[in-house]
């Protein structure tokens, strides 16, 4: 086999594995790094469960090839709560029961991040858009949007 | 006297009845009564059959008693999903 | 029948109150580990060969160069699947839906499969696998399935239900038929008579997580499965079976599940996991790609149905009849019967008909999707009513309320109804504020009605207390929407603790006894059931213990809000006793506290909803979207009204979905062309609004609380409600 050597940050540790070329991040993380929290729901960058950040950048880790992330910073859900404690987007979505099988959750609250970061007061369509791009088949969004929500709105009095 | 209805294909199994006359004080005893009687409908009980008493459906509990007077149906067994 | 009503005067600490789920923390963190989240020292990559073809005979299979392949340790074909059934044709038919057994049934069936040591090399062995193919006519539409002189896909196959007998094998299964009164009669009384024929689509449930499993086997007939199912115990019988093993050798575990809807409720590829298991004698990962989901999994039927209703210029109903053609896919189903079983089931009509047919075609084989038939056969109905409505100039929701089923009415299906909700929903969607809303320009409003059956099934529970006093619920049903909470509160209610002083577990088929798969919307209402009589059963013990401890008769002793009570005059004035006291004792009164229980919790009781639905029509493109949407549904009792509004909003969701969106493209060549989530399009969160609930209670007199399940019913009236949205929306023009 031959292999690339990715050196790569995630959640903040440095991290290095020995991957095929043609492996996507999504694999290497998930089989190499021991994340399974990003999740494979269609291994074609429609469906958002495999939803990371890579420089701060918003992707689906399985469009990304893992040689891509040598050099660079990547984010996943495991990455999301400061010790012990959560973050608000992961403490809104238990209280507004916005998951329910709860394996879109983690790309949900990827996304919900990404775009709080960016824009820390959302509309109600600015938040359905932004989350566009990760399916859920349980909620109907309904309380995913309301998590959203509230929790940007905690976080914008800190 | 119960008066048991049959639905659907059950019913060529019952000699195309909609309904008949039976004696049971359980949907055990209703079941073996009326397989007894319409050796047809063995096959059904077999693949699966459920009843209904006064409008609940019973799938499984076939010690369930029947009280005097009940409407039963029986019904293939259904799922969901 | 009288009916148990000690309930309805229950007043309720905990029970309706929105706590957090206990396994919430670990699901937002990643923690949580679904079917494709657990690994084993030494395990395989399994893959598998599909037939790129819809119909087809395998004329050979050639797999010794994809054995030779260095890093290949097990290839299988169904010369390693022996038929172990011993007749039972509904097993043989899953066996060789798992593994096609000389004929390729379907675009995507499987042939033959791997495992090897790493994802690249089963890939590399799958394209050294050669199959002789020699291609059959096929056929994939529900209504040229019928016809003769289609190909016929089974020659063992008789239409049942009919008379004479056929002496020709054909693509129908079988005619049920379901009614009652006379609707020639009926129809010749009727002042207005609309008749329509719909069609619907074939769709999948959607799931975002592929199925995935992890296989062990040893040669000593024990075996290990980890697998995303809604049924952990039905799967381990079946796979047993299948493979030839003993059932309690077989243990499985239940993953976290990642939506299932029904769909999770069959084996597709697990008996194949556990083969390539046992011939590689080393753990076997296999998983499978969302391409594989939607082609060899179990979507719904697509179907056909005529529907025909006849009315009184005042209203009623004379009489009303269905034809419904449903496709199971390669194998015999039911869904046809129970489409024809929930067609007319809302109403109370004097004279009905409906007519199910089940046939067979080149697609994959049916399973069941969330009140499954329901939905197709609703949006005939319904569609119907709101024309019948309009023909005698009469409003919608007054016309179903003039006609709606009520305890005493012959349901079309055959029993007499009990109490159930069906009014009280239309009469509370009639007086919602969604209803006087007023509509803008290019808005439509529709509405809709929706039934289905909910079931009990075999549930066994355990409840253990350990020495501090916390509570350990073990329970056999899987949570598919988040029933470990509300079966928490039933616990701390019971028993009169504090919800976070219990935790609820789903075991694995080693610890419980059977439990049936969590389907027909029983989860909550089974394992609820279950858990009530198993805190009851510790409740027992728990005053038994107190008695020894404060030395009295038992019969003295009684359990009030958490704590033992010694009652009479001779033994109040000692004090109470709580649980935890009690439970720091034990080693010492008898042993380890538990309460358990078997039940078949039978008699679920029908759900009825109404929905509300406005949509808004772009009058050049015919693009729709939902604007507002409101489901009005009877639930018994909301255990924990966050996760029962959440079954009624995902419910209507997929609804949505199915009646704008989604469905399977099946080209000329017999090939699902739009496998994959960009073109089978769910729907995505800026394609919805927010989606309004209301939950009505009216107990259900076979449950201790009232509970009725909740989970199905919400798929079943989107379809028309919206269909009958845009309909108003056109006929303003």
């Amino acid at each position: 086999m031959s292999g690339f050597l990715v050196s790569t940050k995630i959640n903040g540790d440095a991290v290095q594995f020995a991957c095929p070329t043609d492996e996507s991040l999504l694999d290497s993380l998930r089989n190499r790094a021991g994340l399974t929290g990003v999740k494979e729901g269609c291994g074609t960058g429609d469906c958002g469960a495999c939803s990371i950040t890579l420089d701060d950048r918003l992707v689906c880790s399985c469009l990304v090839l893992a040689a891509e992330a040598d050099g660079r910073e990547v984010g996943t859900v495991e990455g999301l709560s400061d010790g012990m404690k959560l973050h608000p987007l992961q403490e809104k979505f238990i209280e507004h029961a916005a998951l329910q099988c709860g394996i879109c959750t983690p790309g949900f609250l990827i996304s919900a991040k990404a775009l709080l970061d960016k824009n820390p007061k959302p509309s109600e369509k600015e938040i359905r858009f932004a989350l566009a791009g990760n399916l859920c088949r349980c909620t109907g969004y309904d309380k995913i949007v309301r998590a959203v929500q509230a929790a940007a709105k905690e976080m914008r009095k800190k | 006297m119960l008066k048991v209805g049959f639905t659907g294909a059950l019913r060529s199994s019952v000699n195309g009845h909609a309904q008949v006359d039976a004696q049971a004080s359980t949907i055990r005893e209703l079941l073996s009564g009326l397989v007894q009687r319409y050796p047809d409908l063995a096959e059904h009980v077999e693949q699966g059959i459920a009843v209904a008493l006064d409008g609940e459906i019973y799938r499984d509990d076939w010690s369930k008693p029947i009280p005097d007077g009940s409407t039963v149906f029986l019904l293939p067994r259904i799922q969901g999903g | 029948m009288s009916h148990d009503t000690s309930y309805t005067k229950q007043k309720f600490k905990l029970i309706g109150s929105r706590v957090n789920r206990p396994d919430g923390i670990d699901k937002v963190t990643g923690r949580a580990r679904y079917g494709a989240d657990a690994s084993a020292p030494g395990q395989l990559v399994g893959k598998v060969l599909r037939s790129p073809h819809a119909h087809a005979l395998i004329k050979k299979i050639d797999t010794t160069k994809a054995e030779k392949l260095p890093g290949v340790k097990a290839v299988i074909t169904s010369a390693d699947m022996p038929d172990l059934t011993g007749g039972n044709r509904s097993m043989l038919d899953i066996l060789e839906n798992c593994m096609a057994r000389g004929r390729a049934l379907y675009d995507g069936h499987a042939v033959a499969a791997v495992a090897a040591v790493d994802e690249q090399t089963a890939r590399q062995a799958l394209k050294l696998i050669k199959v002789t193919y020699k291609r059959l006519p096929h056929v994939t539409d529900v209504d040229k399935a019928m016809q003769p002189g289609a190909p016929v896909i089974h020659d063992w196959v008789f239409t049942s239900g009919v008379d004479p007998k056929p002496e020709k094998a054909s693509n129908i299964v079988q005619r049920n038929q379901f009614g009652h009164g006379d609707v020639e009669a009926g129809f010749a009384e009727a002042d207005v008579i609309v008749e329509k024929t719909f069609k619907t689509e074939q769709t999948h449930q959607g799931y975002i997580e592929p199925h995935a499993c992890l296989a062990t086997v040893g040669p000593d007939g024990h075996g290990d499965l980890w697998v995303t199912t809604q049924g952990h115990f039905h799967f381990r019988q079946v796979c047993a079976a299948l493979i030839g093993m003993d059932v309690a050798k077989l243990k499985v575990t239940s993953s976290e599940i990642g939506g299932g809807f029904g769909g999770k409720t069959h084996v597709w590829m697990e008996p194949v996991a556990l083969v390539l298991a046992r011939k590689a004698n080393r753990p076997v990962k296999l998983v499978m790609s969302r391409e594989e989901v939607f082609k060899a999994t179990g979507p719904t039927s697509s179907t056909s149905v005529d529907v025909k209703i006849g009315a009184k210029k005042n209203g009623t109903i004379t009489a009303a009849a269905a034809e419904l053609r449903y496709q199971g896919g390669a194998f015999p189903g039911i869904w046809g019967m129970l489409g024809a079983m929930t067609s007319f089931a809302c109403y109370d009509l004097k004279n009905v008909q409906s007519v199910g047919y089940d046939v067979l075609c080149n697609r994959p084989k049916v399973a069941a999707y969330r009140a499954p038939s329901a939905p197709m056969a609703a949006f005939g109905i319904e569609s119907t009513m709101d024309l019948v409505a309009e023909e005698i100039g009469m409003d919608p929701v007054k016309f179903r309320i003039k006609n709606a089923a009520k305890e005493g009415t012959q349901a079309s299906y055959g029993p007499v109804y009990g109490p159930i909700g069906i009014g009280p929903t239309l009469k509370a969607a009639q007086n919602h504020p969604h209803m006087k809303a007023k509509l803008r320009k290019n808005q439509g409003r529709g509405m809709a009605c929706g039934f289905w059956f909910n079931f009990g099934g075999q549930t066994c529970t355990d409840l253990n207390i350990g020495v501090d006093g916390t509570v350990s619920l073990a329970v056999g049903t899987v949570d598919v929407g988040g029933s470990r909470a509300s079966l928490g509160l039933i616990a701390a209610e019971e028993l009169g603790i504090e919800y976070e002083q219990v935790k609820v577990h789903i075991s694995d088929t080693a610890s419980l006894g059977h439990n049936d798969t969590t389907e027909g919307s029983r989860g909550t209402f089974s394992s609820g059931m279950a858990a009530i009589f198993a805190a009851r059963d510790a409740k027992d013990e728990l005053c038994q213990r107190a008695a020894k401890m404060w030395d009295i008769p038992v019969s003295a002793v009684a359990w009030k809000e958490g704590k033992a009570i010694a009652k009479g005059k001779r033994h109040n004035n000692l004090a109470p006793l709580t649980l935890q006291e009690i439970a720091a004792k034990s080693p010492n009164t008898g042993g380890p506290i538990a309460g358990h229980n078997e039940v078949v919790a039978d008699g679920a009781g029908v759900s009825f909803a109404s929905h509300i639905c406005d949509v808004e029509v772009d009058p050049e493109t015919g693009a729709t979207k939902v604007i507002r949407y409101t489901v009005v549904q009877d639930a018994g009792k909301a255990i924990h009204p966050d996760y029962v509004e959440g079954q009624f909003q995902g419910g209507a969701a997929q609804g949505i979905g199915w009646a704008l969106n989604e469905e399977y493209i099946y080209g000329d060549d017999g090939l699902l062309q739009n496998a994959g989530f960009l073109d089978y399009r769910i729907p995505v969160c800026s394609d919805l609004p927010f989606i309004d609930t209301e939950i009505l209670e009216i107990p259900n007199p076979n449950h201790p609380y009232g509970i009725r399940g909740v989970g199905e019913t919400s798929i079943v009236p989107p379809l028309a409600a919206i269909g009958n949205a845009v309909s108003m929306r056109l006929a303003c023009e």
